[in-house]
């Protein structure tokens, strides 16, 4: 079988991007995008479409089984994992691959995500208290503990730009462990942001529910972490619950 | 004092980290990649400790001897006696910082794993290392947004800063990394714990680990005069499958809740774990299951695939404890393991062997410290499931008590005293001794080439091992040695040599060390640590004397 990969590269400190296609022949019904970047990085002689050199594309890859979301990219214009991304499933003979565009590109398909940390500590998303963990509550700190911080959420968020207000689900996710965790005085300053930063900045388009590589249930656990933070907590103090 | 700079963020790294800011201490958190990318988000099964809340009277101790004989009583009784008494309070702080361990009223349940009689595992479905990890990283947030904790993410490794002042011995003055989005260097100042990893990327696309965790560092510490151990040690997983560019762990859990090896024999499924291995049939040391499903399809009449069949194990289980494993299979294999018996090889996915430590994880250099998997230690000839990341997290911990400790008994003003000087004496020292310090990154070791290495090394130290195919391929390193262009893949060579002169010394079988030309085991002779050393341009490796007394018959 063979594919021709449109790859959007930069060289460092450059400006401007360009595409190189370059041919790639397989075997292996499985095989991912991923192992093909590898398998052309591995080539003694790399060379385009055309015949001109190319150089040895740069990504970030490390588990190469969707369990550390290092390798998200933008293939054929849809954010996902590259070791999630079977060439044999794409029906074009052309496969295009570029770097997710919300973060600044630093060379070809790796960009620079350090937002998802500032952002997590913008909100203090740590445990301001003694855990205490409710039998009923295992599920959501367990869901809300997979979140693999690729971005790709981010990149399909109608209302997520780098540095905006907004802080998406890749805050959401791991935010809403710390709060299934925490008793209700512990919670209070992490609810505060949580409003802030991610309640009333989602659009509920939900994009990220069907885009998310790890398929982590954003839906339940938003709605539990809504639930906790806007009316659970004010239901309780008036005696509701 | 200054900052401790502590390579690699996964387990190791971040509980040193934590630890240290938890005492008030600041340090350097170095990485490759976020720690969301470290290798340790990939372990499954669990966390070892004699908890006992599961009513079989388990103790601390049998889980002692159960790492000492696994390992073959090759690890550090020393050592081993910290771990596991330390292991249940390890759990605990871990639970403390939120970790949602399966747990019943408030207690942490605890599972079968390989090698072990009782229930000894916590876990949490068949992500454990994920959701340990997440709750690090949190942890470990609080204290970067004070200070104490500074990330390094996207930086590289290049070397050990050392000195070598008048009494002859080397001492370690901090890290040179590079950052590889902007390509500039740094140099930081201050003791280093590394955290780096198996080495993994000495096999390319061979292992279970990372594409990340490439042996670099140790490649390059180990020229560097950092003593290494037990390198023949390697751990075959006896379950994974192969998927596209690596290979996949199918966790022990799966046996640990009731999966059966077979093969088949005469038409006719054979579980031959079963048959010969009566009390922990398929949970026996993964070093037994892999050295006999490898003979077992050698057999007459037997066929050439071992199957894992999961069939006979509930929905419950199925639901609660190993969901994702079966989503994993589902996705990479198109089979259920709920109704089909899956096809399974032994794949490696563990380095025993690695950096040689004491039990406060310090290395022979002063100043350099190692934790997690790149350290030998706790694991002996070979590792126990579940005692891996107890390993890592608690050795990260060790180190840094250690760091503050000395710090503490040395004073406050010897600290301060040491964060003006040393980076004057330093700069004499190193001048005088070792050169001036490069401040170019080094040229990065081929691929054709590391894969060539790889190749070679894994047909020499396969399950079954003998002294042809090790010699062979010792020859075959000798030859790619001419072919070297830089000195990471010089660094490369001597890793790879030392690895096979260890297995070559070493003529007798132990643990994952099977050696055909010399089945039985040899304590009189060989309960010693293979040590392999670089100095003076030299490569030696020999026998040293375990430390300490283990107190159990090896038998």
């Amino acid at each position: 079988m063979v594919v021709q990969f449109d790859i959007l590269r930069k060289e460092k400190k450059a400006e401007k991007q360009y595409t190189q296609s370059i041919r790639y022949e397989y075997e292996n019904p499985n095989e991912s995008v991923a192992n093909a970047l590898r398998q052309i990085n591995r080539r003694q002689e790399r060379k385009d479409i055309k015949g001109n050199p190319v150089s040895v594309i740069k990504w970030e890859c490390s588990c190469l089984q969707k369990k550390c979301g290092a390798c998200a990219m933008l293939i054929n214009g849809k954010p996902g994992l590259a070791c999630d991304a079977r060439l044999a499933a794409y029906k074009t003979e052309t496969i295009r691959l570029a770097p997710l565009r919300k973060f600044p590109v630093v060379e070809d398909l790796i960009v620079d995500r350090s937002i998802l940390y500032e952002n997590l500590k913008e909100m203090e998303a740590w445990l301001a208290g003694q855990p205490e963990l409710r039998e009923q509550g295992y599920e959501a700190a367990y869901e809300g503990s997979r979140c693999l911080q690729c971005g790709c959420c981010l990149e399909i968020c109608p209302n997520f730009y780098a540095g905006g207000n907004f802080f998406g689900m890749a805050s959401m996710v791991p935010v809403a462990r710390i709060l299934e965790e925490l008793n209700e005085n512990d919670r209070k300053s992490l609810i505060k942001e949580y409003k802030k930063h991610i309640y009333s900045g989602c659009g509920k388009s939900l994009a990220c529910r069907n885009i998310c590589p790890a398929q982590i249930d954003i839906e339940g656990l938003l709605l539990n972490s809504n639930a906790l933070s806007v009316w659970k907590a004010g239901l309780r103090r008036h005696g509701g619950v | 004092m200054e900052k401790i700079n502590i390579i690699g963020a996964g387990l190791a790294g971040l509980s040193a980290a934590i630890t240290l800011a938890e005492g008030g201490y600041e340090s350097n958190l170095i990485s490759l990649q976020y720690s969301e990318r470290a290798q340790s988000v990939l372990a499954e099964g669990g966390i070892n400790a004699a908890l006992d809340t599961m009513g079989e009277g388990d103790t601390v101790n049998e889980h002692y001897e159960d790492t000492m004989k696994g390992g073959g009583m090759l690890a550090n009784p020393v050592a081993v006696r910290r771990l596991t008494k330390n292991a249940p309070d390890t759990v605990l702080w871990l639970k403390s910082l939120g970790v949602p361990f399966y747990q019943e009223n408030g207690t942490i349940i605890l599972r079968n794993f390989g090698g072990q009689k009782k229930k000894r595992t916590a876990y949490a479905k068949s992500s454990t290392g994920k959701v340990i990890m997440n709750a690090l990283i949190d942890g470990a947030r609080k204290y970067e947004k004070k200070g104490l904790i500074r990330r390094y993410p996207h930086h590289e490794f290049i070397k050990l800063l050392l000195s070598k002042p008048a009494d002859g011995q080397k001492i370690c003055r901090g890290v040179q990394i590079k950052d590889r989005y902007s390509d500039s260097i740094l140099k930081l100042y201050g003791i280093v714990i590394l955290a780096s990893g198996g080495m993994n990327g000495v096999f390319p696309g061979m292992t279970t680990g990372t594409t990340q965790n490439s042996g670099e560092v140790t490649a390059t510490i180990f020229a560097q005069g950092v003593a290494l151990s037990n390198l023949e040690m390697l751990q075959y997983h006896p379950t994974t499958i192969g998927i596209s560019g690596k290979r996949c762990l199918v966790t022990e859990a799966a046996r640990g809740e009731g999966g059966r090896l077979y093969v088949v024999r005469n038409g006719r499924p054979w579980y031959f774990m079963e048959e010969k291995y009566p009390v922990l049939k398929n949970l026996m040391p993964r070093d037994i299951v892999s050295r006999e499903m490898y003979l077992t399809v050698r057999e007459k009449e037997c066929e050439q695939q071992v199957y894992l069949d999961m069939t006979g194990l509930k929905d419950k289980v199925w639901e609660h404890k190993l969901s994702d494993l079966r989503n994993e299979i589902l996705y990479y294999r198109k089979l259920d393991p709920k109704n089909t018996p899956i096809p399974v090889e032994p794949g490696i996915h563990y380095f025993m062997g690695g950096i040689h430590t004491d039990e406060y994880h310090r290395t022979n250099i002063d100043g350099v410290y190692a934790a997690g998997e790149c350290t030998s230690l706790y694991h002996g000839a070979n590792r126990l499931g579940g005692n891996s990341m107890l390993g890592a997290v608690y050795g990260g911990k060790t180190a840094a008590m250690h760091i503050m400790k000395n710090a503490e008994e040395k004073g406050h003003d010897f600290a301060e005293k040491t964060k003006e000087e040393s980076m004057e004496s330093y700069r004499a020292e190193s001048m005088e001794s070792l050169g001036e310090e490069s401040m170019e990154a080094p040229a990065e070791a081929s691929e054709e080439f590391v894969s060539a290495l790889g190749n070679i090394l894994y047909d020499g130290l396969g399950i079954v091992r003998n002294e042809g195919r090790l010699k062979f391929a010792m020859g075959k390193v000798s030859q790619l040695e001419a072919a070297c262009h830089n000195d990471r893949e010089k660094n490369r060579i001597l890793l790879a040599k030392a690895m096979l002169n260890s297995a070559i010394i070493r003529k007798e079988s132990r643990g994952a060390h099977y050696r055909e030309d010399y089945p039985d085991r040899q304590d009189e002779y060989y309960r010693k640590i293979t040590l392999a050393r670089y100095e003076e341009q030299q490569l030696e490796v020999d026998f040293v004397q375990i430390q300490g007394d283990p107190g159990i018959s090896s038998e």
